[in-house]
């Protein structure tokens, strides 16, 4: 075997870290099944797609580069009221909306990260927290654009790309939620697997060092920031097109919270952590609230003394693996 | 020629001077050592020279550069590597995933956001040589906080060669490593490249003596006195703030 080969083989083991698994292929085909297979629960798998890509987003953040945030609504309300104010405005093409509203939050990101990368993870907290508080009272006294406490209406909803209608149509729109979700998906999978998500990983693993081997630690923190950004802008680009009014629970903190919640539920640093949690977190909410509505926080607040004592970084996720990984090893002692 | 060098330097913490008004020279090629009892203010010098702390006064030269306000990343890729007293790698990454990032960066291939990370077969057969002069070779795909401490010492050198200094600042090296793996680390650190100008901060005489060529002992922030091993070894001002209190250690 020449050097050359075995250079092969070890770079083979590298990149072999970003092909897909079987279960993966497996998860989005079941996805795509439920477009045809699941229409009474368009509504709420339109919800957690969502939810999903927003979850996503913050895990670019903390899963990869350890920036913890409270305040990741504001690059969600935000997307959102570009996009309803550019389809009343310009065109309600929602493709185009879309790319609108991940441009401006992804500008709006840029800008803020500058504050967020001062100090540490309280630091951090404190000011992603002021960011969404920020936002929310600007979109609260603009009312003469945002519609204030009433939120926006009368955002039209064209055919995507001029063919596909989704307006009023669950189904259509819940394949083109889902649609945009892969998409972007596969985009951040690329992006965590490339010497640029590497870096990330090294300075979220150690800044020092990862300045004293040449990473430029806050470019690169800037970067990821404004990619988070403009995900989360075309999340809730997403729930704009979707839902009829535009309001301030979109950037409220509840909405910080929430996804953060879903994503520490999920487990963060492997892209399905988003995913998982808020799937869980909505389909509990739904059926666990409609039983017992007092009972639904209870459950939430459960499971997050759980995953924090015991699951930090894969959520619900790794009790699972743990569980098997303790079979395994009963299974041949 | 100096490789590395500092004018005047100093940093003041409040009332506390850890570094005051040094002037080091390092030469090209030099094994140089810098030695001194404990709170002499190794730790902050290093720190000035690698951008970590800004200095009160003075300048810091790498070459001809004046490097005095450039950001640690930066120094880095002017030519400057450093170690770590205590380790200080990125544990969840594997041997051969730290090298390969190190020389991506050094190729100004690291914001490269779409292409397989490791899919360079040059980097990663560079990568490969290093860990095999490192010793690294038969765990290059462990996760790095799971390799025995001996290992992880050499990982913290190879990192910073990978990154192919021209100034190589090594910071106890062989801090902590068990006696029986001591050997491995010091045969590294002779074997480092000829033409990289390594500046050894260290505690251990054994090990300055075996290796420098030049020798400058800091104390109380101040550069004491420098000279040739034979020359250090024999000072007796050396020996009464110094050596003398090697015993007590």
């Amino acid at each position: 075997m020449s050097s050359l080969d075995t250079a092969k083989d070890a770079s083979n083991v590298m990149t072999r870290k970003r092909s897909w698994h079987w279960l993966e292929y497996a998860f989005w085909l079941a996805a795509a099944a439920s477009v045809f297979l699941l229409p009474s629960q368009h509504a709420l798998l339109t919800q957690i797609a969502i939810w999903s890509l927003f979850a996503l987003s913050l895990d670019l953040l903390l899963g990869y580069a350890g920036i913890v945030s409270l305040g990741h609504a504001a690059y969600f309300g935000f997307g959102a009221y570009v996009a309803a104010l550019f389809a009343i405005n310009f065109t309600g093409e929602p493709v185009t909306g879309l790319l609108v509203a991940g441009v401006a939050a992804g500008l709006l990101g840029l800008v803020t990260s500058l504050l967020v990368l001062r100090g540490t993870d309280l630091t951090r907290l404190m000011v992603t927290l002021g960011i969404a508080l920020v936002m929310y009272e600007i979109a609260n006294q603009m009312s003469w654009l945002t519609g204030g406490a009433d939120g926006l209406t009368g955002m039209p909803v064209n055919p995507v790309l001029g063919f596909f209608p989704i307006y009023f149509r669950q189904a259509n729109s819940y394949a083109y939620v889902l649609v945009v979700l892969f998409v972007l998906f596969v985009v951040a999978k690329r992006i965590v697997h490339s010497p640029f998500g590497y870096s990330l990983r090294a300075i979220k693993g150690n800044p020092l060092r990862a300045s004293s081997i040449g990473i430029p630690n806050n470019p690169r923190l800037i970067a990821v920031y404004t990619i988070a950004a403009a995900y989360a802008g075309i999340a809730g680009a997403l729930l704009a097109q979707t839902t009829p009014v535009v309001s301030l629970t979109y950037i409220d903190f509840q909405r910080s919270a929430d996804v953060l919640l879903m994503l520490i539920i999920g487990g963060t640093g492997y892209l399905y952590g988003g995913i998982i949690g808020s799937a869980l977190f909505l389909v509990a909410q739904k059926f666990i609230g409609n039983i017992t509505p007092q009972y639904w926080e209870f459950w939430i607040g459960f499971a997050l003394v759980v995953i924090a004592l015991f699951a930090r970084d894969r959520g619900l996720f790794s009790i699972v693996e743990r569980i098997a990984a303790w079979r395994k090893r009963g299974a041949k002692p | 020629m100096n490789a590395l060098e500092t004018i005047g330097l100093e940093k003041r913490f409040g009332g506390i001077v850890p570094t005051n008004d040094v002037n080091l020279k390092v030469q090209e090629g030099a094994r140089h050592a810098l030695i001194g009892p404990n709170g002499a203010g190794k730790t902050t010098l290093i720190n000035l020279l690698t951008g970590v702390l800004k200095p009160s006064k003075g300048r810091v030269k790498l070459g001809n550069s004046d490097i005095t306000d450039l950001s640690p990343h930066r120094r880095v890729s002017l030519g400057m590597a450093r170690t770590f007293q205590i380790n200080q790698l990125f544990a969840d990454l594997s041997p051969i995933e730290a090298i390969t990032l190190v020389i991506g960066e050094r190729e100004k291939l690291g914001a490269n956001f779409w292409r397989a990370f490791g899919s360079d077969e040059k980097i990663v057969s560079e990568t490969k040589a290093i860990a095999r002069q490192f010793g690294l070779a038969d765990v290059l795909h462990e996760r790095t906080a799971s390799l025995p401490y001996g290992k992880q010492r050499q990982l913290e050198i190879a990192l910073a060669i990978a990154a192919k200094p021209r100034v190589l600042l090594l910071d106890e090296p062989a801090a902590g490593v068990p006696e029986a793996e001591r050997h491995e680390i010091l045969e590294t650190v002779a074997a480092l490249p000829k033409d990289v100008t390594v500046l050894l901060i260290e505690h251990d005489m054994d090990i300055v003596f075996g290796f420098a060529d030049r020798i400058s002992v800091l104390v109380d922030g101040k550069l004491f006195v420098e000279g040739e091993p034979k020359e250090i070894e024999n000072d007796p001002r050396v020996r009464a703030v110094y050596l003398g209190e090697r015993t007590d250690d």
